[in-house]
């Protein structure tokens, strides 16, 4: 018998007892609320089985986001890079406690055969640790002094952009997923994500994840729902800093909108990229992460010891 | 009786003229479109006249570039790219470096043209615009055979045809800016200068002749803005870039949305310049004279809202009466002027029509006793207090020589202060305390921060916005990337 036909979801048929549902929920401001509208939306299998009722999101729920994650971002972008790294290493630490119950969500939302579903998980959890580990050095590498021509000491330093919004990809559920928010947070923005339409089980369950690894409340929000419904207004949003249209790859007329609406505020736009799902596995280089920083450069004079020059 | 002595002392010393002289420059009575290495007209024809904005007048007239001038210059520049780009890096960064040389070689004749086209002193183009147009190209002529060691991967590849717009406020800089970079990676140009300050980058055009740059890699394209709309919309064009104001930033955005377009936006600012009162008050007087009134204040990283801390309100504004009533506004060829003419009409009546705005909301304006010339385009070096968050001249850009004064009282109202504006691309930081230069620079939402200095440019010097400002750096490793398809 192949992976494939494993059934690896708790048998809900057995005499001995019925299983529990999950109720999946929004991942707000450290909070799993319900959709502020009360609507939820059927999740299938890959071959079309019932899964569970996703939260619907509405654009009430894309602006509360916002303010939770506006409300995170001082406190994570001031927190010290080692601090973050310890963080996002935690997440890595918790997903590993967690994985079988990933690996079978994975399978069912992707209908995936359990090793390939396993090779996703532990691509994702391996990822976590990649950008964990960069936390304290993308400062060193993309930033530096500049030898001026003048006697002034001169520094730049990247710092987060702020508030970016996550349109993640819609076919990789959670490797794509984790590829695209862990850049976003570990250099200290804070993300709003909206999940694959499709399957966004595996991300609303890294919520649970991401509230018990000492991601501070609202760093990372994760909305489900109609990625065409949620994300104009998002787009639109003027306390949002940047938005990432990885989800929107395979609708130019959205990624057009969005980036249209965009403009508005001059948001940092990262355009949707033609990834194909086996990328995701290859070791990401540092542009996720530059594309939500900010430059800045600090100019001091050194003063003038005297103009003959020291004497060593 | 402090203004009379001043008044006396100033007047003991007053300066004899001193003009530089403008035979050192050739201005033909026109110029065409600079296309595939020569100089070419107007497709349909039209030409408009550039005008000295201290005098009034008729510098040259200079071919207006439309819509099929846009489309030969780009395909010009997509022929020259193939082999342009396949040059060794080392033979790139050779034409980068005669560049470099000719500017330097001519820059007196450059100082004076931009000078007379510009309206700003020839002390600024002299000792400031041309050091650091040619320092740009000695820049890039560096990076050009290192770009694998930029950090951008081991052979890092050109994007193509670079559609270029600049603005007026530094005619041959930003053009600098623009066009080292570009060519340092590979790509090939096609850069539209500002209407009413064409005539340095046609210059240009014959210093790349004159250094044998193969024909096609620049192209010059002189108009108004829709000429600068049909080149970034224009669909054989790679990579956009733009320094100009918010508005048209955005509009901007909006055109190359859905497209595979490379975009950076060098755009407004309203900088901060906050003055601590530990601050050296004397230093502090400078910068923020040279915050706010370099180049006539017409400068996108100006520090235009001076924020005081309220102890020592009244002695800095004393004292910055004081100095701004000894700045030198007239001729600016005049080598002791430090106030030169405003670049245009036009913007001189949105000055006027702001600091309208400032007074009727009920800012206190002050300026210095100041003569304006008769004729050409002026504007007195002008200061408000009373000033408010919610004014106008405390929100909008004026790119003039307007300062607007607010106080604070603590370093967090300072900070918060600063950041409440749409705008992030400078700010300016006076104080003795070094730990409280960290801790407010590390809090401004900018930029660009100066500590105890202001206006220093440099090309190794990232320079670029958060927020409204724009996006992408210029100058420096990170002004590359812009360029280059990473």
């Amino acid at each position: 018998m192949s992976d494939a036909k494993v059934d690896t979801r708790p048998d809900t048929r057995s005499d001995a007892r019925l299983s529990v549902f999950k109720t999946y929920k929004l991942y707000v401001g450290g909070k799993f609320p319900r959709s502020e509208s009360g609507r939820v939306y059927e999740v299938s299998d890959a071959k079309g089985n019932w899964l569970a009722n996703a939260p619907l999101s509405s654009r009430k729920d894309a602006r509360d986001a916002v303010v939770a994650a506006r409300k995170a971002f001082g406190g994570w972008a001031g927190a010290t890079a080692y601090n973050r790294g310890q963080i996002l290493y935690r997440v890595a630490e918790m997903l590993e406690g967690r994985r079988e119950q990933f690996v079978r969500e994975v399978a069912e939302a992707e209908g995936l055969s359990k090793s390939k579903a396993t090779a996703q998980v532990d691509a994702a959890i391996d990822r976590w640790v990649w950008y964990a580990g960069w936390t304290d050095k993308i400062a060193q590498v993309v930033g530096g002094g500049n030898p001026v021509a003048g006697p002034y000491f001169n520094l730049s330093s990247p710092e987060p952009t702020g508030v970016v919004v996550v349109l993640a990809p819609q076919e990789s559920s959670f490797l794509g997923l984790v590829s695209v928010l862990a850049p976003v947070i570990a250099t200290g923005n804070t993300a709003i994500v909206i999940a694959s339409e499709k399957s966004p089980l595996p991300a609303l369950s890294l919520g649970e994840v991401l509230a018990t690894s000492d991601v501070p409340g609202g760093v990372v929000n994760i909305l489900s729902g109609r990625t065409a419904e949620i994300s104009p207004s998002l787009a639109a949003h003027q306390d949002v800093n940047a938005i990432d249209l990885a989800g929107a790859g395979a609708d130019d007329g959205l990624a057009k909108e969005l980036e249209v609406a965009a403009a508005d505020n001059l948001k940092r736009v990262l355009r949707p990229q033609t990834v194909d799902n086996a990328q995701w596995f290859a070791t990401p280089g540092t542009e996720r992460m530059t594309a939500f920083l900010e430059t800045k450069t600090v100019w001091h004079p050194t003063g003038s010891l005297g103009a003959s020059g020291s004497s060593y | 009786m402090a203004s009379a002595s001043v008044s006396a002392f100033t007047s003991a010393f007053e300066y004899a003229p001193a003009p530089e002289s403008r035979s050192v420059v050739d201005i033909a009575p026109s110029y065409g479109l600079f296309i595939d290495g020569e100089f070419v007209e107007a497709a349909d024809g039209r030409v408009f006249k550039t005008v000295s904005p201290s005098t009034e007048e008729v510098l040259s007239e200079v071919a207006q570039a439309g819509e099929a001038d846009v489309e030969r210059a780009v395909k010009a520049a997509r022929k020259a790219f193939e082999k342009w780009s396949a040059l060794p890096g080392s033979e790139r960064a050779k034409y980068l470096f005669r560049i470099a040389r000719i500017i330097q070689e001519r820059s007196r004749e450059l100082a004076v043209l931009e000078t007379l086209d510009n309206g700003k002193p020839i002390k600024e183009t002299r000792d400031a615009d041309l050091p650091l147009v040619a320092a740009h190209f000695f820049y890039y002529a560096g990076w050009a055979d290192k770009l694998g060691h930029a950090g951008f991967g081991a052979n890092p590849r050109p994007l193509g045809v670079a559609g270029q717009v600049i603005p007026w406020n530094f005619p041959l800089l930003m053009l600098a800016w623009k066009i080292a970079p570009a060519l340092a990676t590979g790509n090939t140009v096609v850069l539209k200068p500002a209407e009413t300050t064409p005539l340095s980058a046609l210059f240009f055009a014959d210093i790349c002749r004159q250094a044998g740059l193969p024909k096609g890699v620049v192209n010059i394209l002189p108009g108004y803005g829709d000429t600068g709309a049909a080149l970034v919309a224009h669909p054989d064009v790679n990579k956009v870039a733009f320094t100009g104001s918010t508005a048209v930033g955005k509009a901007i955005a909006r055109t190359v949305a859905g497209t595979r377009k490379k975009v950076t936006l060098e755009l407004g600012g309203k900088g901060a310049n906050i003055v601590f009162d530990d601050a050296p008050i004397d230093q502090a007087v400078e910068g923020i004279v040279t915050g706010i009134f370099f180049n006539q204040g017409q400068v996108c990283c100006a520090g235009s809202r001076l924020l005081v801390q309220e102890s020592i309100q009244d002695e800095l504004l004393d004292s910055l009466k004081r100095r701004l009533s000894t700045l030198r506004l007239g001729d600016p060829l005049d080598k002791n002027t430090d106030i030169g003419a405003i670049n245009s009409a036009e913007q001189l009546s949105r000055i006027t029509s702001l600091v309208e705005a400032g007074e009727a909301e009920g800012a206190e304006r002050w300026s210095p006793a100041c003569e304006l010339p008769s004729a050409g385009y002026w504007f007195a070096p002008t200061l408000f207090t009373n000033v408010t968050q919610a004014h106008t001249i405390a929100r909008d850009e004026i790119f003039g020589p307007v300062l607007s004064v607010l106080t604070f009282r603590t370093p967090d109202e300072a900070v918060a202060k600063a950041n409440n504006t749409q705008y992030g691309l400078s700010a300016g930081i006076w104080t003795e305390k070094g730990s409280r230069i960290l801790a407010v620079a590390n809090k401004l939402r900018a930029g660009v921060v100066w500590s105890n200095t202001f206006n220093k440019f440099d090309p190794t010097s990232p320079f670029g916005g958060y927020k409204e400002s724009g996006f992408g750096r210029e100058g420096g490793r990170h002004g590359l990337e812009a360029y280059l398809d990473v």
